[in-house]
């Protein structure tokens, strides 16, 4: 019988693999922030243990850098000490590390596939859940534990039970103004929160062949949200345009080498998954989240749901208490929510294309006056290319904020917060209570529907405008 | 992870029973970026007290805590351990432990015996009337041994023989891993050149 791309990466990567035992798995990438990585580090210099393979590692500062008044110190100390301590330790251990203010900062899994080392039927992991956004490249890339980090770093191998695969298969097209955080929002939205639970997914089908490498991110992004630790997508000639000519991307032979192997890299046709979900692009419209999981979502032109109209009564409950927490009243159409803040960024939606689609819409427009928006690019270079671009004057004439990268208002870590009550439209990935910020609502969106939200100040899709 | 056969050491009585993991160390501790500086934070809320009998002189430099039944419950944070390590605790006796932290400290090389909490009870005299009373903790023979008096108390104990090998070859997940450093350098010979490498940088 055929395998499937994740069998194939899982197999090719096995160092030892025994019964009564977990399979031992090598790692080809490793990816450090300076949340995860210190008690890592620590633990290492306790057992005093060196880094196996500084040259398969690369750390950045992200999770908690300012994006305002980058070149002074910074004000809280608790993220201070985080960024020393991760500056200490790369120097110490000698791992590749980009501070802010330099050239290649930026979100972990922005940073990545933009160096070109984010490449098809790599293993990479990293102290993060949204690892799982370098599956787009037909990666296996998932997120691990402070202990999993030390044992990477020290051994550049994790020992795991070999997870059961699922298919989503998206057909179709899409329509215009419907993009590939919409479908992902649909996707867990019909499969739950923990559909994907013990999966790999991979996504497949003529929709998701047709999206460019940075939509696929977003769709490979929010995998960890359907409670799948990993999600991926085939190689194919989109991911070979995307990489070539990246500074770290294989060279002249070996660049013919690596795709000749990458394309072995499709699941076989007579292959089994575990488990098959099929959802068709072309019934997509704008996507929003009205609750406080990701689950929780709706198309556009929905009203705020009723949570006796729920079968199940565990969801009954949570509709109930979601309600209760965004401060929305069963029935209300979405469109009419009003918004105080827009924050267009994060792993899921800070890249160069994202930042160009909301541009677009709001080129020439200035945003409600009732709302801020926050536009914080995803890496230092998404912002220059942006400013090449001329995006910044569009923000900025819009009324917008431009910052500095850094994963900002995606979890609150730093300065950029909601207050209590606060109501966000959020290109991010989590509408968790006060993920934003204690106390604030989040709306999860796509890029086109939160600069249409803006200049409305009410949710809204550009077919408003 | 320090290999573990047999340790000999003073003790402390813990009266106390369901101490959760909060009590241990308090989540205000937790902001630290190491493993290691955990001690002043163990048992923090109950420090102060000059009574508490951590503070009190005689148990100064033990190394085994005695503890009443159900230590280690409520939260998962590893750094209960840590803390206990720290502050120098080889061993921690009780007739119950939460399972995570037992789990826990298994894993971090500070072994947990468990006891009938008639004989932990015997070992609470004896430590509260001679604080300089040594016992011993083998775990090679898995006994708990002490005088009091003129008596020699011996206590058997158990423990599953994946955990208790582990322990006497002070092999931590890592350390296990290391054991395979053969295959993983076989295997890193055979990987493709074309792979990722992350330096030296280009950008
Ligand atoms: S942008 Fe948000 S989801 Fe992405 S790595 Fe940063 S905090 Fe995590």
């Amino acid at each position: 019988m055929g395998k499937t791309l994740a069998e194939k990466i899982w197999e090719d990567h096995l160092v030892t693999s025994k019964a009564g035992e977990p399979d031992l798995l090598y790692i080809d990438l490793h990816l450090i922030h300076e949340v995860t990585s210190p008690q890592a580090f620590d633990g290492l210099r306790l057992a005093n243990r060196k880094v196996r393979r500084p040259d398969q590692t690369i750390a950045t500062e992200d999770h908690n850098v300012p994006t305002v008044d980058i070149n002074m110190p910074i004000a809280d100390p608790v993220s201070k000490l985080q960024v020393d301590t991760l500056r200490k330790n790369c120097q110490e251990f000698g791992i590749r590390l980009h501070s802010l203010g330099d050239i290649d900062q930026g979100i972990v899994h922005v940073v990545g596939p933009q160096l070109g080392l984010t490449q098809p039927g790599a293993t990479i992991v990293c102290g993060d859940s949204h690892t799982s956004t370098h599956g787009a490249f037909g990666a296996l890339a998932f997120g691990i534990g402070t202990s999993e980090v030390e044992h990477v770093l020290a051994t550049q191998t994790l020992p795991l039970a070999r997870p059961k695969t699922m298919a989503i298969n998206v057909t179709g097209e899409l329509k215009p103004g419907v993009t590939s955080k919409d479908i992902i929002l649909a996707i867990i939205a019909k499969i739950g929160t923990g559909g994907g639970q013990g999966y790999i997914l991979e996504y497949r089908g003529e929709a998701i062949k047709k999206l460019s490498m940075e939509a696929r991110m977003t769709i490979c992004n929010m995998s960890i949200e359907a409670g799948a630790r990993a999600g991926l997508i085939a190689a194919d000639e989109v991911t070979f345009g995307y990489l070539k000519s990246r500074p770290h991307a294989p060279q002249g032979a070996d660049w013919d080498a690596a795709i000749s192997y990458w394309k072995s890299l499709v699941t076989d046709a007579d292959a089994k998954f575990d488990q098959e979900v099929t959802i068709d692009a072309s019934s997509l419209e704008p996507f929003v989240t009205w609750g406080t999981n990701p689950g929780q979502g709706l198309p556009l032109n929905s009203n705020v749901p009723n949570p006796n109209d729920f079968a199940n009564e565990e969801e009954k409950i949570a509709a109930q208490r979601a309600l209760d927490y965004m401060g929305l009243t069963a029935g209300t159409p979405l469109k009419s929510i009003k918004i105080d803040t827009v924050f267009l960024g994060s792993c899921t939606n800070g890249r160069i294309e994202d930042l160009r689609s909301a541009a677009e819409i709001l080129n020439g427009k200035k945003i409600a006056p009732s709302l801020r928006m926050l536009v914080v690019p995803g890496s230092v270079k998404v912002r220059q290319q942006a400013i090449t671009e001329g995006l910044d004057k569009i923000f900025l004439n819009a009324g917008a904020e431009w910052r500095e990268a850094g994963c900002s208002m995606c979890l609150g870590m730093n300065p950029d917060q909601l207050s209590v009550g606060e109501r966000s439209a959020s290109t991010s990935n989590r509408n968790f209570e006060g993920r934003q910020g204690k106390g604030g609502r989040t709306h999860l969106v796509s890029p086109l529907v939160a600069a249409a939200t803006a200049l409305k100040g009410t949710l809204s899709a550009p077919s408003d405008l | 992870m320090e290999k573990f056969n047999s340790h000999t050491g003073t003790a402390v009585p813990l009266r106390r029973s369901n101490v959760d993991t909060d009590q241990i160390i308090p989540a205000v501790y937790l902001k630290r970026v190491t493993k290691s500086g955990f001690e002043d934070g163990l048992f923090a809320a109950w420090r102060n007290d000059p009574e508490f009998v951590l503070n009190q002189k005689q148990y100064t430099g033990a190394t085994i805590l005695v503890a009443g039944s159900d230590f280690g419950t409520g939260s998962s944070r590893e750094h209960a351990v840590w803390a206990l390590q720290n502050y120098g605790f080889k061993v921690v006796l009780s007739s119950r432990f939460a399972d995570i932290f037992r789990g826990n400290s298994l894993k971090q090389g500070l072994l947990t015996v468990i006891l009938p909490q008639i004989e932990i009870e015997k070992i609470w005299e004896q430590i509260e009337k001679e604080p300089t009373t040594k016992i011993t903790v083998d775990l090679n023979q898995q006994k708990v041994s002490y005088q009091s008096g003129a008596a020699n108390n011996e206590i058997s104990f158990e423990i599953d023989s994946y955990t208790k090998w582990r322990l006497l070859e002070g092999l931590d997940d890592i350390g296990l891993t290391l054991q395979k450093e053969s295959q993983i350098s076989n295997f890193e010979g055979k990987r493709p050149v074309f792979k990722p490498k992350t330096l030296p940088i280009k950008s």
